[in-house]
């Protein structure tokens, strides 16, 4: 062959070739000898495919090189490394090179499981009690008493129970 | 409860056999979940993973099913006991191999477990003796919300729950069937079995050996991708999938029996007389012989009764189980002595095969 197959996690000629179906995609992954071994192929209870075809995915040429989350510090390097994200924010930071990894890994691109609904209710109702605290500042400061008191009692129901779910 | 008493106690595995778990050993379901605004477990740094453990902890403990369970750190548990929670499935090897500030919540009844910082903040499992996805679902789906209640999850409305490897987002679900599929085995259906699975979007792992002929005919079936559908959408798919792999042994059975039962009837015969008898055995062998009294039992050759023996064996012959019942480390070879010398005594009086009462069709 004048052109042997290149390992997809490294330069070397790859001798491993694994292929897998994933909603009627074909996916390929070739790897050498080394790598093969690094990633546990030979190791059927450590070894996922999908995570290799995560990494054989990541081509460093494509998209932005110098892609970094803000909140963790995370580089593009830091994930064709470890092929794991640093914190919940680099979903926004590497959403460039993202959107056509999914495309080949899941069966769609969008959430539409359960949603976590208590944690979004408290969410808004630490909205509404920072703004209640707010009405409350202003009504002192532009001294309408009436107004003051009742937000008070408001304020002061809610904080009874700070981690209810707000009444329906 | 402490860990010494939790391996002393029987586990949902080995308890609840029937022949309602004939093909369908277990079900299990675990999710992924993460904190929001902390980082994830592989870039956290140790002050922040302790934190992690501390706040995830605490929230995993008070929910009602976790009450009164094993709480432990895994820097706190020997290898031995490392390497019997996983056998059991209780924790992962992934988790038995981490740094500090990496913990397990385990139920008393060993059917619900939690790993913290394991690669998410938070793998959620819940497992169930036979075929029962749905049941599994409703119980993890609870204790998910009630951690929900106290715990800000990572989420995103497009992409769902957050994980540390974009392989689990959406809705962090992995759900599984542990399947004994000797017939298809035997007749070399396996590797037709796991590429129209494949096909499906779902994956099939030997649960003790290689991909198609794995030892004891023990497979898991789980779903691959978790991004694009709902949790029911992918049990109900799932659900499909392994309803047909049943119907598929059932006829594999079948025809064995019609094509060539005195072949059938050997296997069968000689595994028996090999556990009362044998000096030596690997683990590889120990489960394919126990895999073959278990399709006795399927077939009416041995009691109903036994098959809950057998399913105990096939966890109390792997290596971990043997050397803690011997209080020692032991070589492989050492480990394969102890192993034939417990199922032998095992075998003792057990009771032997009638071949006379098979059912021909293979279903109970
Ligand atoms: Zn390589
Ligand atoms: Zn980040």
């Amino acid at each position: 062959m004048a052109n042997p197959l290149k390992c997809d996690l490294c330069d070397k000629p790859a001798t491993v070739h694994l292929t897998q179906i994933v909603s009627n995609k074909v996916h390929k992954v070739d790897l050498c000898e080394a790598c093969a071994q690094a990633k546990g192929v030979t190791d059927p209870s450590g070894f996922s495919l999908s995570d290799l075809l995560l990494k054989a995915s990541l081509n460093p040429e494509s998209g932005p090189g110098a892609m970094r989350c803000e909140s963790c510090g995370f580089t593009q390097a830091d994930f064709k490394k470890h092929g794991r994200f640093g914190c919940p924010a680099c979903y926004d930071a590497f959403k460039g090179m993202l959107e056509p990894m999914l495309d080949g890994m899941h069966k769609g691109t969008k959430h539409t499981g359960k949603i976590p609904q208590a944690a979004l209710a408290r969410q808004t109702l630490h909205e509404r009690l920072s703004k209640l605290e707010l009405d409350l500042s202003d009504a002192i400061k532009s001294e309408r008493y009436e107004d003051a008191a009742r937000t008070r009692d408001e304020i002061s129901q809610f904080k009874q129970a700070p981690d209810q779910s707000p009444p329906r | 409860m402490t860990i010494a008493s939790l391996i002393a106690s029987p586990s949902e595995l080995t308890d609840a056999a029937s022949n309602k778990t004939a093909i369908v050993l277990m079900t299990r379901i675990r999710l992924a979940r993460n904190l929001a605004a902390q980082p994830f477990p592989g870039w956290a740094k140790p002050a922040q993973r302790t934190r992690i453990a501390e706040i995830c902890t605490a929230a995993v403990a008070a929910a009602t099913p976790l009450k009164r369970s094993l709480n432990v750190a895994v820097d706190q548990l020997g290898e031995l006991e490392k390497q019997i929670l996983v056998e059991r499935h209780l924790i992962s090897r992934e988790l038995s191999g981490s740094k500090q500030g990496s913990s397990v919540i385990i139920s008393k009844d060993q059917t619900v477990s939690v790993m913290v910082n394991e690669e998410d903040h938070l793998r959620i499992q819940v497992l169930r003796a036979g075929f029962q996805l749905k049941k599994t679902w409703n119980v993890i789906n609870e204790l998910d919300t009630a951690l929900e209640a106290s715990l800000d999850y990572a989420f995103s409305p497009t992409l769902g729950y957050l994980t540390a490897c974009p392989t689990n987002l959406g809705t962090g679900m992995r759900a599984s069937a542990m399947m004994h599929l000797p017939a298809l085995v035997i007749s070399s259906q396996m590797e037709k079995v796991v590429r129209a699975v494949n096909q499906l979007g779902m994956v099939v792992r030997g649960l003790f050996g290689e991909g198609s002929d794995a030892s004891g005919s023990i497979f898991q079936i789980s779903n691959q991708t978790t991004l694009g559908e709902s949790e029911e959408e992918i049990l109900k798919r799932l659900t499909s999938v392994l309803q047909s792999i049943i119907e598929h042994e059932l006829n594999a059975r079948e025809k064995l029996l019609e094509a060539d039962s005195g072949k059938l009837f050997d296997k069968i015969g000689r595994a028996y007389g090999i556990m009362q008898n044998s000096h030596l055995l690997n683990s590889s062998e120990a489960m394919n012989l126990l895999s073959l009294i278990r399709l006795g039992i399927d077939l009416g050759v041995f009691p109903d009764a036994n098959r809950s023996t057998i399913d105990r064996l096939f966890i109390e012959a792997q290596p971990g189980h043997l050397q803690h019942a011997q209080k020692g480390e032991f070589d492989p070879a050492q480990r394969d002595l102890l192993r034939a010398a417990h199922l032998r005594s095992e075998f003792a009086n057990f009771v032997r095969p009638d071949f006379t009462l098979i059912n021909s069709n293979g279903k109970n």
